[in-house]
Order: structure tokens, then C-alpha cells, then sequence
């Protein structure tokens, strides 16, 4: 099973080192451009003033609601969207029935939806002039303007990515090992709890840090349904951008860089699954 | 080596599930050799895995709950226009002038990623290089910075008194619909890279091999043998980026120049509506994007099956 | 599995927020160039309020575009009061959503406008384009920074300024549109806010003149210096009053309207319009204007009304879909 990892960087045939290092440096020039250099930005920007004046935009308390509001949001919608991800992969990797890929491309919607319009419809629905507005005020409960809207759109947004990861990973793996245990007079949710999740737990994990990074870093729907209330409806995301509307760039910068740091966890954590998880693949392989 | 979203770990089986027969989940590699038999899939009345009813009605109610029933909101207020209502709107000169921006930046971008995007996916699956692990990794950093970070990131760079914005500076990038060309590349630039990883990764070598024993030149092999096997991972990841970019607000908002019938994304058109008080307006351009996005969605599946049946022939 | 859904219910449940602690809360609802007047206001306003009545009082603040404020309004944010750019979003509030009488503004003393400001030129140092009025901002070459009329409010006071003192000047509206239309090709970029428009001119470095609320001019200079950015006065300019006005569908739900009055009327006092002085808001309190008359320039004011009758009226003509700033970016 050839893998890439362990393939010999020189093949039988292979273009001439020239043509190769071209192609190489012109990689890595792109990548350092639009990755390497922005980020750096971020960096240079957040602490050019010194670190007295990064920390201090750090401990600033309309930053430490945001940095609140932010995990609240992440710490509600992924578990939300952790149980979905394993229903429909459940559903659509051990069973069949008709109309499934239309279930499936209705999971990819929120995908490619623009998050403007993913704020406007919870707008529609909650606000004042729309579907529940008039009841929820009445029983003075708020959706819109408030934390709930904010986790709404947050979970709108980052629906589709533990569903996306899982998916694939069940169907690989068939249905072998679950029918199995059924059989040995196991229920479902012991079939589930112990013999699914374990074997899919780095796929899970993976799409579990990938939509806690959406999450985190929502925009554009969240500022539509936040009101920017300062100290209590700002995420981090709009945090930055208040900051930055206020003269304040070096602040602004050093909650970005936050956001930058988290990014580059993000990425971190990925390496260490990807390690785990063997080489691209081995999923299904470990089952056979 | 592993992709972000839609695009499936182990490059084997690609996500969408145009489900028509076992296809989908057939496991194979380039040797050719295991899992004869397809894993078995319940089906038929009679299951054998308990838990469809109960994970299918969760997953349909979750769905409806939190995407059809609110994206049915911005249907339902577009249906207060009248056809015609609804026409002028969406082809008002200033909102075609934004689609123009949007879906004309969208496809450069794409473009450009797609170009650039297989010459990292190359590099990175074919040589060896000090740094490649890091840069392997860095390759997903779009998807995991936020896109305001992004926004004001590009926006300082390229703004005229910007590190690269001073380096260009006859040249005006920032607040142009260039600018919007760079925010929506460094957005989109996984998704080719990570569609055609996987494929490359698997092509068999002794293809090519053959290919040159047979007296064709390393470009020749490459013309005839690699690019069509990776043409439709290809496609799949300049869609993805193409979709992705449509969309996106966040960090394109900052470096755009938000010029009527120049610079305008079309969200935040749909943004000025509502701060218009124009809910049925905004709605009427949203309904549009969606129905666009949704149509590239079913695209997008379709190559995505493409690429499984050429995969599947290569083994 | 059960157990994580249940908790992440009771968290979502927890976050629907009842925001009533020992305190009482008044939300204010804001456009952009407010943050440093309301920052300070507030303060003082909750220590006079604390001393007064000797009860704990929290004040939230938002800023935003002035359209889009009032959009969150009319959506359901629970604002006590609003303090906006313009009259023509608090109408729409009263209109659309019902929440206040349509007769807000003369409840307050002048037009509910405690302060007022004016549209200046904010331009680099030295002036090096020499920038010194009006016409001279359709000079070629001249790039002019100015936000989007259709989504800021101080957007539309620099474009009615521009044509009432075109108007003005020739005497004929025609003419007028022809100016304005040579003033916005001059225009490279568009923010959605006034602040956006500063941050583009200040720290961008785009641009050779900012139009600005002046309250917005004097406070660049005072953040990033006078040795980078210095402020033009006009030969005329219009009066812009921003006003302010009572929610009184959320107040009276909320029980603040006391509150929330006495804040609105602290605006008119002596103590409330040094703070606006000081923020650089023309106070409307005679005796403060007198002792702050040293630190605004003396520039001929026009009203609204005297070219454009109304607010009503100014919307559908210029800012509306198919007004003349439709026409006029039609046409480049």
C-alpha cells in the first residue's frame, strides 16, 4: 500500500531538478504571500506596540466579555452539532433509503451559504417584525440581540463539519463490525457508544476542531444578529473590528493575534490526528 | 494526507454521496487488491442496525429546525414581491454590477488557486523540501482563521502604506476589485490543494513509468497520464473554492472598496438593504445567492462522483 | 450522549439573558463617532444617577452605522434610548416598528438635538493640494474620502452639504447634481460608516481630503496628531443634529422610563454639554457655548429645511432607490 509519507522522493522518471526546485520555490512563494506574510502581519501589528500595551487590550473588559461570549458560543454549538454529525452519519452510512444524497446536500447547505444571509434568516424568524418576535417579547425573552441569537448563527454556520468528516469515515468502514455486535445481542446504543465511536474517534475529533475553529471565528453572521452591544453581545471576532474602528490598532491586532493563535492550535491539533489517524488511507484499513 | 471539510481523509472516498449503488463504499487502493466484497449496507425493510428511525428523525428535525425553516423565512418574505417586483430588484444595474464582482472575483480567485493550488498539491506530494511539514500544515490556515482576522490582515498589507502595498505601489490593490481577487485566493486556497492531494497521492506511479519507457517525455507523461487523472479532483476543488468565495463577507468586507457598481460584493448589498428597511429587498437578493449556491452544490456532487468513478477505474 | 445534550440545553438555556441583577440597565443605542462622548457621558451620568438616588446603575452602549442601529431597533434590540445621526432614522423606528410617537422629536428642546455638529475637511498636513473649500474638492486629482450615504447617516449630511452649498452657490438644483456627481467620481472608496471612512483616510493613508462630521475631525487630530492631519474649515457648511429620543415601548416594558428620561435631560445640562463640548459637539447650552466658542471655527451654517424641506422628503429625493444618488453612480 503505497503511502506517501514513505514514497522515495525520487522516482524511476522524474523531471529535471530544475523544473523542480521552479515548481518548489514558486509553492512556496505563494503559500508565503497569502499565508506566511499576513499572519506575520498580525503578529508584527498586535505587539509593535509593545507587550504592556498587547496585554493591556487583552485584559480590557469589553475583550474578556468577548473572549467569554466567544467560548460560550463554541462551547454550545459544537456539542450541538457533535450529536447531530454522529445522528446523520448514522443514518446515512449504515442505512438506505431513498432521497439520501438530497439529505446530504441539504447538510452542505450552511456550507455555502453566505453568512449574511445565515444572520438575515434568523433575523426574519426572531426579530421584532418577524415570525416569534412579537411572543418573545411579550414573555420577555430575546433571541436576536441577545446570546442565543449569537449561538443560533454559530450553529447554522458550523453544521455541516463533524457530519462531513464522519460520513466518508462510516461508510469506509462498512458495516461489518456493528452488525456484529447486533447480532452477539448488543443494543444500539452500546453498538454506537462502543464499538462506532471508538473506531471513528479521530475523524470525530477532526471535525470537532475544525468546527470549533468556524465557531470561534464566525463573522459575518453574527454581526448582522449581534447588535454590538459592548461588554455583552461582541464575540471576538467583532471585537476586533470595533477595535479597529476605533483607532485602537495595535488592540485590535492583539485580539486578532488571539485569534491567530487559536488558528495556529487549530492547525496544530490537526497534525497530531492526521499522525494518528495514519496516513490519509489507512481509515478504513484498520478494520479489515 | 489530510484535507479540511467536504473533501474525504482518506482520499478514497470522496464525501458526497451520489449514492447509486455499493460504489460509494467500496474501499480500494492503487494495489488493486482488498475488500473484494462491498461492506454491507442494512437495508430493506428488515434492518439489521437498530437506530435508523430515531437518527434519521433527529437528523431531519435538526435540519429543519435550524436550516430549512429559517432559510424557508427568506423565501417566504421574498413571495411578498410581485414577479416583477422581484425582477427589478435582482436586476437592478447596481446589483448585477455586484454579481459581476462577486462571481467574477469568485471564478479569478478560484482560478488562481486552482493554478497555484496544483503546484503546491505537486510540491508537497512529489519532492522533498526542508519545511514541508510546516507547510503542509500552514496550507489550512484559511480554514482556521477567522475571516475578520484575514480581512484586516489583507487590508493592512495591501493598502497603499502596506509592507506589500508599498512594494506594488504603482499598482492599487486594496480597495479595488483586486483587492477583493486577493481576500477571496488566500480564502479559498485549501480547497484545491486539498482535493488534489489525495489524487495525486494515489496515482500509480508505474502509469507514468510506463508511459516513459514507452519513449514520452516527463511533460508528455504528465499531459497524458497524470493531469487527466487529476482533472476531476480538479474541478471539484475549483468549485469548492468557487462556492466558498461566493459567499464570503468577513474578509473581503475590509480590503473591498464598497463602490456602487464598482467594488460592491453582493452580501453587502443585501446589508444596505436591510439597513434600507428593505427586508424584501434583501431577501430577494439572498433567495438569488441561495439558489446559486445550491445549484453549484449539486455541481459540486456531481464532480465529486466523477472523480470516484475515474478513481475506481484507476484501480 | 444524553448527558452532553442536556447540558448544552441548560447552558442555552442559562444564556437567554434576563438582565436584572441589583442594577437597573439602560441600553443606548448609538451611531459610529459616539464611543469617546457616550463613554465619558455614561460615566458621569451614572454617578450623578447613583448620587441622586442612591441606585446602582449599568449602562450598555452600541455603536454602529446610524441605518443599521436603527434596523436593530426596529428588529427588537432593547434599547432605552437611541441616540442617532439623523431624525430620518428615528422616524423610521417610529413608523416601522411603532415604538415611539411620531411626534419624538418635540419632546426634547431643540429638535431633541442637544448637541450639534457640522461636515468639515479633514486633509494631510501642510494641505498640499491646497484644499481650502468646496470647489475644490472637484479639482482632478483630488482624491475624496466620504462614507456610503445609503448606509451612514453622517454620509448624508456631507452629501446634503455638498449640494445645498452647490445649490446655493448657482442657485439651481440641476446644477447642484452636476456637482455632487463630479464631487463622488472623485470618491475612490466607499465605507459603510463614518468611522470606516476615517480609519481609510487616517490610517490607510487613502485619499487627500476626509469629508467628517467635525466632532470626527477634531478627534483624528487629537488620536493620531496634528503633525499628520489637519482640519479644513468650509465657507459654509450645513447643521447637523443628531438627534436623540426615548423608546417608550421598551422603557415602559422595562419600568426605566424615569431613568431613561432623566438621562436624555442630562444631556441638556450644564454637566452633559461640557462632556459634549469636550468630545467636540457643538453644545446647544448658551453659557457652554460661550466658554467652548474659542474651540470650534466659525463657519456659516444652513439648515436642512432651507433646501430640502424635510427629512421625508431628502430621503426619497437623494438617498432612496432611484434618488440622485442612484443616478448619479449610475452614470459613472
Amino acid at each position: 500500500m503505497s503511502n506517501a509519507n514513505v514514497r522515495p522522493a525520487v522516482a524511476l522518471v522524474s523531471e529535471s531538478p530544475w523544473v523542480r526546485r521552479a515548481l518548489i520555490a514558486l509553492a512556496l512563494a505563494f503559500v508565503a504571500l497569502f499565508l506566511v506574510v499576513p499572519l506575520a502581519f498580525v503578529f508584527r501589528q498586535a505587539l509593535g506596540k509593545g507587550m504592556s500595551v498587547y496585554w493591556a487590550a487583552l485584559v480590557d473588559p469589553d475583550a474578556l466579555a468577548a473572549i467569554e461570549l466567544t467560548l460560550v458560543a463554541a462551547l454550545i454549538s459544537v456539542p450541538l452539532n457533535l450529536v447531530f454529525g454522529i445522528a446523520a452519519a448514522w443514518a446515512i452510512a449504515k442505512f438506505r433509503f431513498p432521497g439520501k444524497s438530497a439529505l446530504v446536500t441539504l447538510i452542505d447547505l450552511p456550507f455555502s451559504v453566505s453568512p449574511v444571509v445565515a444572520g438575515l434568516i434568523y433575523v426574519l424568524v426572531f426579530g421584532l417584525q418577524g415570525w416569534f418576535g412579537g411572543w418573545l417579547r411579550d414573555h420577555d425573552l430575546k433571541v436576536i440581540f441577545a446570546v442565543p441569537g449569537i449561538v443560533l448563527a454559530t450553529i447554522f454556520v458550523t453544521l455541516p463539519f463533524v457530519a462531513r468528516e464522519l460520513i466518508p469515515v462510516l461508510q469506509a468502514q462498512g458495516n461489518d463490525t456493528e452488525e456484529a455486535a447486533a447480532v452477539l445481542g448488543a443494543s444500539g446504543w452500546q453498538t454506537l457508544w462502543r464499538v462506532t465511536l471508538p473506531s471513528v474517534k479521530w475523524g470525530l475529533l477532526y471535525g470537532v476542531i475544525l468546527c470549533n475553529a468556524r465557531a470561534m471565528g464566525e463573522f459575518g453572521a453574527v454581526s448582522v444578529v449581534s447588535g454590538h452591544i459592548r461588554g455583552l453581545t461582541n464575540t471576538l471576532p467583532l471585537q476586533v473590528e470595533i477595535l479597529y474602528n476605533e483607532y485602537q490598532f495595535a488592540a485590535a491586532f492583539a485580539v486578532a493575534s488571539v485569534l491567530a493563535l487559536l488558528a495556529l492550535v487549530t492547525l496544530g491539533l490537526k497534525l497530531i490526528v492526521e499522525r494518528r489517524m495514519g496516513s490519509a488511507s489507512l481509515i478504513g484499513e484498520r478494520f479489515a | 494526507m489530510s484535507t479540511a471539510y467536504s473533501v474525504a481523509t482518506s482520499g478514497h472516498v470522496l464525501a458526497s454521496l451520489a449514492d447509486r449503488d455499493f460504489a460509494i463504499a467500496r474501499a480500494f487502493d492503487a494495489d488493486g487488491a482488498r475488500t473484494l466484497n462491498p461492506p454491507s449496507v442494512s437495508q430493506g425493510p428488515r434492518r439489521v442496525l437498530p437506530g435508523f428511525a430515531l437518527s434519521l428523525g433527529y437528523t431531519i428535525l435538526y435540519l429543519s429546525l435550524i436550516v430549512l425553516i429559517p432559510l424557508s423565512a427568506a423565501f417566504i418574505k421574498t413571495s411578498e414581491l410581485t414577479w416583477a417586483g422581484f425582477a427589478a430588484i435582482v436586476t437592478s444595474p447596481r446589483v448585477v454590477a455586484s454579481y459581476k464582482l462577486t462571481f467574477g472575483a469568485s471564478f479569478g480567485a478560484a482560478a488562481i488557486n486552482a493554478l497555484f493550488g496544483f503546484i503546491v498539491a505537486w510540491v508537497l506530494v512529489r519532492y522533498r523540501f526542508p519545511g514541508k511539514r510546516v507547510v503542509d500544515a500552514i496550507v489550512d490556515l484559511p480554514l482556521a482563521l477567522p475571516t475578520a482576522v484575514a480581512g484586516i490582515a489583507l487590508a493592512g498589507l495591501f493598502a497603499p502604506k502596506g509592507w506589500i502595498g508599498q512594494l506594488l505601489a504603482p499598482l492599487d490593490i486594496a480597495f479595488t476589485p483586486a483587492g477583493v481577487l486577493v481576500a477571496l485566493t488566500f480564502i479559498g486556497l485549501p480547497f484545491v490543494v486539498r482535493t488534489v492531494q489525495p489524487v495525486l497521492e494515489q496515482l500509480p506511479r508505474e502509469l507514468e513509468e510506463a508511459a516513459v519507457t514507452l519513449g514520452a517525455s516527463p511533460w508528455d507523461g504528465f499531459r497524458r497520464v497524470v493531469f487527466p487523472a487529476v482533472l476531476p479532483a480538479l474541478l471539484t476543488g475549483f468549485a469548492l473554492a468557487f462556492a466558498r468565495a461566493i459567499g464570503e463577507y468577513g474578509s473581503v468586507i475590509f480590503i473591498a472598496g464598497n463602490m456602487p457598481m464598482v467594488s460592491e460584493i453582493t452580501p453587502l448589498i443585501i446589508i444596505t438593504k436591510l439597513e434600507q428597511y428593505d427586508y424584501a429587498g434583501a431577501t430577494a437578493i439572498a433567495v438569488v445567492m441561495l439558489t446559486l449556491s445550491f445549484a453549484l452544490l449539486l455541481l459540486i456532487n456531481v464532480l465529486q462522483a466523477w472523480t470516484r468513478r475515474r478513481q475506481g477505474a484507476e484501480s | 450522549m444524553r448527558l452532553t445534550f442536556l447540558l448544552a440545553l441548560a447552558a442555552f438555556a442559562a444564556g437567554v439573558p434576563v438582565l436584572s441583577r441589583a442594577e437597573t440597565t439602560l441600553l443606548n443605542v448609538s451611531y459610529d463617532p459616539t464611543r469617546e462622548l457616550y463613554a465619558e457621558f455614561n460615566a458621569s451620568f451614572a454617578k450623578h444617577w447613583e448620587a441622586k438616588t442612591g441606585a446602582k446603575l449599568a449602562i450598555k452602549l452600541s455603536n454602529g452605522g446610524s441605518g443599521a442601529q436603527a434596523r436593530s431597533v426596529i428588529d427588537g434590540i432593547d434599547a432605552d434610548v437611541v441616540t442617532l445621526a439623523l431624525a430620518y432614522d428615528i422616524d423610521a423606528i417610529a413608523r416601522k416598528a411603532k415604538l415611539l410617537p411620531a411626534n419624538w422629536q418635540t419632546r426634547l428642546p431643540h429638535n431633541s438635538s442637544p448637541y450639534t455638529s457640522t461636515i468639515v475637511f479633514l486633509v494631510r498636513k501642510g494641505n498640499p493640494k491646497r484644499i481650502n473649500d468646496w470647489d475644490d474638492l472637484v479639482k482632478p486629482g483630488v482624491a475624496v474620502i466620504t462614507p456610503n450615504p445609503k448606509t451612514s447617516g453622517g454620509a448624508r449630511w456631507a452629501y446634503l452639504a455638498a449640494w445645498g452649498y452647490a445649490q446655493r452657490k448657482t442657485g439651481s438644483a440641476n446644477q447642484a447634481m452636476d456637482y455632487v456627481r463630479k464631487l463622488y467620481a472623485n470618491v475612490p472608496v466607499l465605507d459603510s460608516g463614518a468611522r470606516g471612512s476615517t480609519t481609510t483616510f487616517v490610517e490607510r493613508g487613502i485619499g487627500d481630503v476626509l469629508l467628517a462630521w467635525e466632532n470626527e475631525a477634531y478627534l483624528a487630530v487629537k488620536e493620531v496628531g496634528p503633525d499628520r492631519v489637519q482640519i479644513v474649515v468650509p465657507s459654509v457648511s450645513i447643521l447637523a443634529e443628531p438627534p436623540v429620543a426615548l423608546i417608550d415601548k421598551v422603557v415602559d416594558k422595562k419600568g426605566t422610563r424615569t431613568v431613561a428620561q432623566a438621562y436624555l435631560d442630562y444631556l441638556y445640562t450644564p454637566e452633559g454639554q461640557e462632556i459634549a463640548a469636550r468630545n467636540f459637539y457643538r453644545p446647544t447650552l448658551d453659557t457652554v457655548a460661550r466658554k467652548y466658542d474659542k474651540q470650534f471655527a466659525r463657519v456659516t451654517l444652513f439648515e436642512l429645511k432651507d433646501y430640502f424641506i424635510d427629512w421625508a422628503t431628502a430621503q426619497k429625493t437623494h438617498f432612496a432607490d432611484g434618488g440622485s444618488f442612484d443616478v448619479i453612480y449610475k452614470a459613472q
